[in-house]
């Protein structure tokens, strides 16, 4: 079963977790007013078979959202880390 | 077969009684279903599949593809139950399966004349005809010809339970190498758990004789591992699944109490110890009962005392039958062998229900057993789950695990390694350590010394089986690799090779390399198919486990559900919460009931428990910006004290929520949501403040089971709460429309929030979960002057829907802003989430379906949910116009109304317009109104 | 000897025991067709079929990476219905069925479509209403639909759990029956016959690795085995579709999420229906072979290993004992899993990109098997026109920078929710 690290729990199941979608899409600023920026950032996706860095949150822990590496190829976890210390791509 | 009188590993003081189709025999205990069976002379034990043939045990073990049962009776029945894997105990009942009136005599061999018409695929080229849907036709004869065992709807009495475990060194095999491993790792002081399929530790030693060297090595071992502490031995206990995350799913058959338990064990390092499988060989009436794996019957002659056969041939292509033979003849059996090695070109076996001779290369041979040595397959399932593909190892013809992932490891067997010393120094070194132990052995040979040859040369191929359960014989590969299935996907696919409940254990390796020859390629070019878990058949019941009736899935609970329940209040599920839908007070059914309870409301005051809100706490200096952000419309502004009804969209621009936010001080705010959404407003405030908005200070909570809420409401409101909180200044003044204020009773802090769902005066109260029961009762006790009672979730959705509020029905993650009369709330000062996908076309397009009100013009009948709505001269066909989202019978008007989205919305208001609901053939007039059906300026609620 | 399909020629093969004709070849790829769709799935294999039969189209291939139908067609719980509430979804899935209702004959291999009828459950009076809605919308679409209170329920299916016991208590159920299941292998090999019959080149083990792209306009692929150039080009891969359409500069609207399938051991008939379990995703039907095959929710996070998590097993063994309580003893023979390429509302794009001579089928989520013969028809019309058939108009792959998401379920914009 996928483990996950989150960086202030340790190594838990991925069951504790819930899933957030890519995290190297740079959200827009609060009060962006372009739409086909909104629009590619909520709807398209590279959808990467291979590395992906990714959102999660620690629903059954902590409530904090980690940042996580993983290859969407074979599964295999990497790194996580706390959010605001990662730029986003 | 006998029993021979003495040897065996079985108990022979302590006979064991069971039944086969209800005929009494007996066995002792450490007999197999099967073992037993054999000793009792019965071979014929089952029908195959397809052409009803008769069948009898091919092998020992989880391999069985002949052997199945059906079990216990009633609740308890067990179909398609292996005889060779299930352990012998007092009162077994079994019947055999896919045979009638018996296996005996078949009515169903009929099959057997349509043979060339029933061979691979033929179903796809057929029951076409003569018209469309005629499949429908043959259809129901096809599914009783198929399935093997019968499986009965009853409840299953049995109990099964989950287990997590966590181990250093997970072993998985109880053979020489997993053995070893598991010693050597056992006495380094790792957390050891070793895991055996059987019911006995040993594996392949378990074909020894008692008196063997391999038996006192083994108990030795035994010994050992039980006398360490950090050891866990779990017999009886299957690793049927590899998952990511070094994850093994095991299932553990254990005893009356709990049948059986599922363990997700998480190991740091995993040790495949898993053995291998011997093969068949493929030659014509290969499938006759008597027709065994070489290594089963010396499982049944050293483990079981069974001597299967008088009159033995064995026929091999490697060096491992020699063991066989030579056991037998010690057991009194006269054996000769056809070695395919040596050129043998034919084989026929002759006998219907049992073999009685075999032909090899024209000359005719009297026997009652044959034996098939084809060379041993590792059992590479388990290795292969998480996307290793098996790869094949030249030197014993058959396919090895493919590599392993880190921290998982391959011992013996399974690697190709034939001697047992191998073994064990293999299962030693996996763990890190060296081999202290010592197991010679001189019935292995490095290799096996094995030809890849499986089929005698010049043998007929009609009735020469390759996957026994599924009767796919070599002719149907043939007919495979014509039509041009080739890969070994197809192959399988059409031919159903290997799709049986043995999963083609003993016909996989023979089937690809048929069709490689077929192909004129080399074999590992021939591909293999995907192994999936679980390695042997996992039940249903016991993967659910606990989580059954009640338990499937959590319940959430207000704090005030015992006194819902003793107090006349019947529930109703609302997501995972049980709500209190309506009261017996009020009626004997809930269509009565909740009328009664919105009359009491609009002329008198309920009280309602509105706990399951979603509740947020939100303190910080940027408290108010977060708020405004999330938003639509303006919250900067919001005095303290006062609270304010917000929506939320998600990006996207739909609505994603609404609620209640009311400002408790400068920085500090209390949110509340809907129950549906309220973890995910939840997580969505998490998510923005932690990933996007770091740089703003606030701290949201979830205070949902923390407080209980609960509504007083109708014209009695205030007048209750003089006399719930007398000395405490709850007047219109100190508690205007919207406002808030908390104070203390009695010690117990109270929050009051003037807010109206239902459009009459109405006091949402919160206090802390633990006193909850105590306001509660404190308000109906303090209003029983007043007539108050309760009233449920029935007429507190219903009395909202006179009011024209949005609620669940309305809020379906489609509809927007401007769909259901909110627009203006939207800001066109500040941004808030979803301000600009808000704005695309399709959203804002002016014919969309928005919010109406809708009222019955036909007094006979009612409006209904799920109605779709058309315009009066419409022809009542297609999608219509709109739909009805939420009906009640309104106490005030004294008629059906309903809320819904319609073309043009309010455009349209005084129109008539058809409900239609073709699903009761039923059109009912109504009318387009505003959704405000009460009370439209809002005056009671400033009262 | 005749390489039709009948009675009567299986009759005659199996007297004679003369061989049958490959069901299609292995031609070498040609360095030039006027269609070339990579995808050899039941969607690519249906999209080539009605390329030559509805549009006369003579120089086609279907290119696949691995066989054909080694995708989500062999993959899929074998399930089709036409039971949609959305405007454009009612239509083009009730074509499908019409079009399932007539393939064997028309591809002249039985496809087994076992129209035993689907019975979505209900357990509160809100759901209720919601297929009420589904099932007046279908009614209204000329499509068969019947609204079933409990007791109607417990007649059908009496072994559902009635009991006091039952977490979430059937309240009722709608009824489609000429909905039903139909053998997912049989789709892929009959289409594939049967184009190939009309002249489609279907070639294996091919994989696409470039475009060729100028001006704007897709004229070829680079394979593995060479270039090939093609006057139009369809995508069909589901599961893969970004990753090709990276190849082409596009980004989609999908993420690819794994679906998890199972199959319990064969038994005789147990289950005579399809059955969709209303408190929460799960679905069930028995296969002709005696199984019982079924399957729930996406795993919940996108990967394309095509192989799920553990916890997600038991997740969909606790709603089938909770549907079916005396399905506990039987036994789980195998769980596989696909990749399902998920769109934020859960409906599909079919039609034309922003690359001329560029078109795709794909973002199917949960429903692409029941959709496989209306998406093959208007993907082939798609391309033969370059332009969307009436049908898989609302299927637009910019539908999301209008507005014009088609949400069956009410779900909303997430992905990994639908």
């Amino acid at each position: 079963m996928l483990r996950i690290t989150c960086p202030f729990c340790g190594e838990r199941d991925y069951t504790e977790f819930r899933y957030g979608g890519d995290a190297t899409k740079p959200r827009p600023a609060h009060g962006t007013s372009d739409r086909q920026v909104w629009h590619d950032f909520v709807f398209l996706f590279d959808n990467p078979k291979g590395p992906h860095r990714e959102y999660w949150q620690h629903v059954l822990g902590c409530r904090q959202w980690l940042v996580l590496d993983r290859n969407t190829a074979t599964n295999s976890v990497g790194e996580s880390h706390v959010p605001r210390e990662v730029a986003s791509k | 077969m006998t029993r021979l009188s003495s040897g065996g590993r079985v108990d022979r003081n302590q006979r064991v009684n069971f039944s086969l189709d209800g005929r009494a025999l007996s066995g002792f205990q450490g007999d197999t279903l099967a073992s037993a069976l054999l000793a009792n002379e019965v071979k014929l034990i089952g029908r195959s599949f397809k052409y009803h043939r008769p069948r009898g045990f091919v092998s020992a073990g989880v391999e069985e593809p002949n052997g199945l049962f059906t079990l216990g009776r009633g609740g308890r029945t067990d179909p398609n139950v292996p005889g060779t894997t299930t352990e012998l105990f007092e009162g077994l009942e079994a019947r055999c399966q896919n045979a009638w009136p018996s296996v005996q005599f078949d009515l169903m061999a009929i099959n057997s004349l349509a043979s060339p018409l029933l061979s691979a695929g033929f179903y796809y080229k057929t029951f076409m005809g003569p018209r469309r849907g005629s499949w429908m036709f043959y259809e129901p004869f096809i599914r009783k010809a198929a399935g093997l065992g019968t499986a009965v709807h009853e409840r299953d009495p049995d109990r099964y339970e989950a287990r997590h475990a966590f181990a250093d060194v997970l072993v998985i095999g109880g053979g020489p190498a997993g053995l070893s491993a598991a010693v050597t790792a056992g006495r380094a002081g790792q957390r050891v758990v070793l895991a055996e399929q059987d019911f006995l530790l040993g594996g392949s030693l378990l074909l020894e004789e008692v008196g063997s060297q391999a038996e006192s090595w083994r108990r030795e071992m035994q010994q050992e591992l039980r006398s360490l502490p950090n050891v866990e031995i779990l017999t009886r206990t299957t690793a049927f699944g590899l998952y990511d995350g070094n994850t093994v799913a095991l299932v553990e058959r254990r005893d009356a109490k709990v049948r059986q338990v599922i363990i997700t064990l998480r190991a740091r390092s995993i040790v495949f110890a898993t053995g291998a499988t011997e093969r068949p060989l493929v030659f014509r009436n290969n499938d006759r009962p008597g027709v065994m794996l070489a290594s089963a019957v010396r499982t049944y002659l050293n483990r079981f005392a069974v001597l299967c056969g008088k009159k033995v041939v064995v026929i091999t292509n490697n060096d491992s039958a020699a063991a066989t033979v030579s056991d037998l003849q010690r057991a009194g059996a006269e054996v000769s062998v056809a070695d395919l090695r040596k050129g043998v070109t034919s084989i026929e076996v002759e006998g219907g229900k049992a073999v009685e001779g075999i032909t090899v290369d024209g000359q005719r041979i009297d026997c009652d057993l044959v034996c098939m040595a084809g060379g041993w397959s590792p059992a590479v399932h388990l290795t292969s789950h998480c996307g290793i593909k098996p790869k094949y190892h030249a030197g014993i013809h058959s396919l090895v695990p493919g590599g392993y992932a880190p921290n998982q490891f391959g011992a013996g067997a399974l690697n190709g390694t034939s001697t047992w010393q191998e073994a064990i120094d293999e299962g030693a070194r996996a763990v890190g350590g060296t081999a202290v132990l010592n197991l010679s052995d001189t019935a292995h040979t490095p290799g096996y010394g094995i030809a890849p040859i499986w089929q005698p040369p010049k043998g007929s191929t009609k009735k020469a089986f390759v996957d026994f359960q599924n009767d796919v014989g070599v002719k149907d590969i043939e007919i495979a690799h014509q039509e041009g299935y080739l890969s070994v996907e197809h192959l399988k696919r059409y031919t159903t090779l290997g799709m049986g409940t043995d999963q083609g254990k003993t016909s996989n390796v023979n089937a690809l390399t048929i069709m490689a020859g077929l192909r004129g390629i080399e074999i590992p070019a021939a591909g293999t198919t995907t192994f999936r878990p679980p390695f042997t058949p996992v039940a249903i019941g016991a993967l659910a486990g606990r989580s059954v009736g009640k338990h499937f899935r959590a319940t959430r609970r207000s704090p005030l559900h015992d006194w819902h329940l003793a107090n006349g209040g019947e529930m109703i599920e609302a997501g995972p919460w049980l709500r209190a839908w309506w009261y017996r007070w009020a009626g004997d059914n809930v269509g009565s009931a909740y009328i009664e309870e919105m009359r009491l409301v609009r002329r008198g005051v309920g009280l309602s428990d509105v706990s399951t809100l979603g509740k947020i706490d939100i303190q910080g200096p940027d408290a108010t910006e977060l708020l405004n952000r999330v938003y639509v419309n303006a919250f900067a502004k919001l005095p303290v004290g006062k609270a304010r009804y917000g929506v939320m969209l998600n990006d996207d621009g739909v609505l994603l929520d609404d609620g209640t936010t009311t400002r408790l001080s400068e920085t500090r705010y209390f949110m509340t949501t809907t129950t549906a959404q309220a973890g995910e407003v939840m997580s969505w405030l998490e998510f923005l403040l932690q990933t996007a908005w770091t740089d703003l200070k606030v701290h949201v909570t979830s205070i949902t089971d923390e407080w209980a809420g609960m509504v007083v409401s109708g014209p009695k409101a205030r007048a209750t709460l003089e006399l719930a909180f007398p000395g405490h200044d709850v007047s219109d003044a100190k508690i205007p429309y919207m406002g808030c204020l908390e104070f203390n009773l009695d010690g117990i802090p109270l929050r009051l929030i003037r807010l109206s769902f239902s459009g009459e005066l109405a006091y949402e109260i919160y206090t802390p979960a633990d006193y909850g029961v105590a306001l509660w009762e404190h308000l109906l006790k303090s209003g029983a002057p007043l007539g108050i009672k309760p009233y449920g979730l029935e007429a507190l959705a219903s009395l909202r829907i006179e009011k024209g509020h949005v609620a669940g029905g309305e809020l379906d993650h489609r509809n927007t802003l401007d769909d259901l009369g909110l627009g203006k709330m939207a800001s066109k000062e500040k941004p808030f989430v979803g301000r600009d996908l808000r704005q695309r076309p399709v959203l804002q397009a002016p014919q969309r379906w928005s919010l109406i009100g809708i009222e019955c013009l036909e007094a006979d009948k009612k409006l209904r949910g799920g109605s779709i709505l058309f315009a009066a001269n419409d022809q009542i066909e297609g999608h219509g116009r709109g739909y009805i989202t939420s009906v009640t019978w309104s106490t005030e008007l004294d008629k059906f109304i309903a809320l819904g989205l319609y073309q043009g919305g309010l455009k349209h208001a005084g129109e008539e317009i058809i409900c239609a609901f073709p699903l009761k053939n039923e059109q009912v007039r109504a009318r387009v109104v505003s959704p405000l059906f009460i009370d439209p300026n809002g005056e009671r609620l400033r009262v | 000897m005749s390489s039709r399909y009948s009675a009567l020629s299986l009759a005659r093969h199996a007297l004679s025991d003369a061989p049958w004709p490959r069901a299609w070849g292995s031609p070498q790829p040609k360095p030039n067709y006027e269609v070339l769709v990579i995808g050899g799935g039941g969607h690519g294999l249906a999209t080539a079929y009605y390329l030559a039969r509805n549009h006369g189209i003579k120089n086609i291939a279907v290119i696949e990476r691995a066989y054909i139908g080694s995708g989500n067609v062999g993959r899929n719980t074998t399930l089709v219905r036409s039971n949609y509430v959305i405007d454009g979804n009612t239509q083009f899935f009730e074509f499908s069925m019409q079009l399932w209702e007539g393939l064997s004959h028309d591809l002249n291999f039985n496809v087994m479509l076992s129209q035993r009828g689907q019975i979505v459950l209900a357990h509160g009076p809100g759901q209720h209403d919601a297929l009420a809605r589904k099932g007046n919308i279908m009614r209204l679409n000329g499509i068969d639909a019947e609204l079933l209170d409990r007791g109607d329920v417990m007649k059908i299916l009496p072994y559902l759990d009635y009991s006091d016991e039952a977490r979430f208590p059937i309240y009722g159920g709608l009824l489609q029956r000429r909905a039903g299941t139909v053998r997912h292998d049989a789709v892929a090999w009959g289409y594939a016959r049967a184009a190939a019959s009309l002249g489609v080149d279907i070639i294996e083990g091919c994989e696409v690795t470039g475009f060729v792209i100028q001006d704007g306009k897709v004229t070829g692929v680079e394979t593995n085995r060479g270039r090939i150039l093609a006057g139009r080009t369809a995508i069909a891969v589901a599961g893969h579709s970004s990753h090709l359409a990276a190849m082409a500069g596009l980004r989609l609207p999908i993420e690819s999420h794994l679906l998890q399938a199972f199959v319990s051991e064969p038994i005789k008939p147990f289950v005579d229906h399809v059955i969709s379990f209303g408190a929460e995703l799960f679905y069930i039907s028995q296969s002709d072979k005696g199984g019982l095959v079924f399957g729930g929710h996406i795993d919940g996070f996108n990967t394309y290993t095509q192989r799920g998590q553990f916890p997600k097993v038991q997740t969909v063994a606790e709603c089938a004992v909770a549907l079916i309580p005396s399905i506990s003893r039987i036994r789980l023979l195998r769980h596989w899993a696909g990749i399902q390429d998920m769109t934020p509302d859960g409906s599909p794009y079919i039609g034309r990109t922003p690359l001329r001579n560029l078109y795709i089928d794909g973002g199917w989520c949960y429903q692409g098997f029941k959709a496989t013969p209306a998406a093959g028809w208007c993907l082939a019309h798609t391309v033969a026109h370059d332009e969307e058939h009436t049908l898989n108009r609302c299927y637009a792959l910019d539908r999301f920078e209008r507005g014009a998401e088609l949400d069956d379920y009410g779900i909303g914009n997430w992905t990994y929710k639908q």
